[in-house]
This record gives C-alpha cells, structure tokens and sequence, in this order.
C-alpha cells in the first residue's frame, strides 16, 4: 500500500493532470439533474432545442413554429435559466471568479455557428445524445456520438497543428 | 390557480431544479470551460470521459428502474420513455457538422449557457453563433419542405 499510493498517482497523473474527482462529481450531479427531472415529469431533458424551441417566441419560420417546439418553449427556457443559476453558484459563490476564456472570438463565433446547425440537423447534442442517449443505450445516439467525437478531436488537432492558440 | 396552472408551474419549478444540478455539475466539471474540453479533444486531459460516462450512468439507471416498473410521471402522468430517435443520414451529418464545431470551439449549448452563469461573458459570441446556426437550419429545412409540398 505505501509504495502502490504514489505509484497510482503518478500513473493517473498523466491522462488526468486535474485529477478525476471533479470530473466524476460534475457528471453525477449532470446526470442528476436529468434524472430530477425525468423522474417527476417524464420529460428527456436536452440543452440544444432551447435554441429552435426559442426561435419560435421571435421567428415567423414554419420550422420553429412545429407543435413539440411551441409546447416544450417554456420548461426549456426554465431549464436553460436553471442551467445558468447552477453555474453561476458554483463560479461567483463557491469558486471566486470571474473567469473568462482566451479562446478567440472568431473561433466561438464560428463554432457556435456549426454547433446550432450540427445539432439541429443530428437530433440532439452533448447532454441530448451524450448523457440521455447514451444512457437509453440508443443506436442512433451512439453513432452520432462516435460522429461528432470523432470530427471534434480530427478539428481540435488540426487547429493546434495550424499553431492556433488558444 | 386552476389544478392546472398548479400542475404546470410545478413543472416549471422542477425543471428549473434539475437544471440547477446540471449548470452546477457542468461548472464542477470544468466543461463550462472551453479550454478544459479542447484540453480533451487534443489528448491532454482524459477527464471528459468520467463527466459524460458519470452522467449517463446516472440517467441510464433512471430509465431502467422508471421503465421497468413504475407508473407514469406524478407531475404530469406521463408514460416513461427511454430516448430512441429515429436513424437516418442527418443524424451522422449533424454529428459531423456538430464535431468540427465542438472542436473549433470547444463549446456545446449545455456548458455554453453554464459558461454564462460562471461569468464567461466572451462565449456570447459562441451563443450567438448557435442561434445564428439553428436560425439557418431552420430557414434552410422550412424552405425545403415549402418547395417539396409544391
């Protein structure tokens, strides 16, 4: 045991430099949060119909105005506003901010761009497919996550072999 | 307050809850961070895998004790259901779409509104872009369906 302790550190070091706790905890309480929901309305809560279900309370567009977007809009904006609080709790309460990121505005702009098409048209996002998919053991989900981790990581290190930083 | 006005604004509140666990995870998580999840996406940091592994781990046991045994919802009586879409051709096309946007960013909607609430006011611009991008598809997808149904 007192030889092994450090050994397992330094093994665990390497792929977790931040540790593994706090990545554990968070995803409980994500999924947490899906299953408070889930087990008192039934209702699979996502974070990326919000934008369409939203759309439809200032946008003429048929597309927003579909019956499941127009009857959902009003939990989703209570969720999302749930989300923000939740966080703000932890950043400006619990973990003394503020912390802003340094990733340029031009690649926050264009990804959010390609990540409200990308979700839209895939059916879901992270939370959608990557925690309530998956956790429904669903094929579809399971492919668009393999999809989408795929395309992200060949993204992400074609950007930094670009020498884009952050 | 009709039985349901009562019903609905308890809905609302639950909601509201459940979202106040999951923003509060995401920022314990560090995914509010974008520099945390490209950290993950360029192999410098595994920690991703517990959040989203932890995550539907949780909701997984959810759905198979509420689907294997218990009645409908007691907020809304709703029957319980796992979360099956229907495959076809948009769901790897969106995902692709959605991966190189993920990776250019390293933001998704869920850690970009909890990105908000920890004060990242720069990831408006990624919350921006996700409205601009759903707004596109959505004229895009209702222009098509007009010119099909003509």
């Amino acid at each position: 045991m007192g030889t092994l302790t450090p050994l397992l550190a330094s093994a665990l070091e390497a792929p977790f430099p931040r540790g593994v706790l706090p990545y554990l905890l968070g995803g409980l309480l994500v999924g947490l949060g899906a299953t408070i929901i889930y087990l008192s309305t039934g209702i699979i809560a996502g974070a990326s119909t919000f934008l369409e279900s939203t759309l439809s309370y200032v946008s003429n567009v048929d597309r927003f105005h579909r019956d499941t977007y127009v009857r959902s809009r009003g939990w989703r904006v209570a969720f999302t506003l749930g989300i923000v609080a939740g966080a703000a709790v932890w950043g400006l309460v619990l973990d003394p901010g503020p912390w802003t990121t340094d990733v340029q505005w031009w690649r926050l702009l264009g990804g959010g761009v390609l990540v409200g098409v990308g979700t839209r048209l895939g059916k879901g996002c992270t939370s959608g497919h990557g925690v309530c998919g998956v956790g429904s053991l669903s094929t579809t989900s399971l492919v668009n996550v393999a999809t989408f981790m795929a395309f992200a990581i060949g993204t992400a290190q074609l950007i930094q072999a670009l020498g884009v930083s952050p | 307050m009709t039985d349901a006005d009562r019903r609905r604004s308890g809905v609302v509140a639950v909601v509201f809850l459940g979202g106040l666990a999951f923003g509060f995870g995401l920022a314990v998580s560090g995914m509010a961070r974008p520099e945390v999840v490209l950290d993950f996406l360029q192999f410098e940091d595994f920690g991703l895998l517990f959040v989203m592994g932890g995550a539907a781990a949780v909701t997984g046991l959810a759905f198979f004790v509420a689907t294997s045994g218990l009645d409908g919802a007691p907020l809304t009586g709703r029957e319980y259901t796992r979360r099956i879409k229907a495959f076809d051709r948009n769901v790897v096309v969106g995902g692709a779409v959605f991966g190189v946007g993920w990776g250019l960013s390293g933001v998704c909607p869920g850690a970009a509104y909890a990105s908000l609430g920890v004060g990242n006011l720069p990831v408006l611009w990624a919350i921006a872009g996700m409205f601009l991008g759903a707004y596109g598809q959505g004229v895009v997808r209702s222009r098509l369906a007009a010119a099909t149904a003509r």
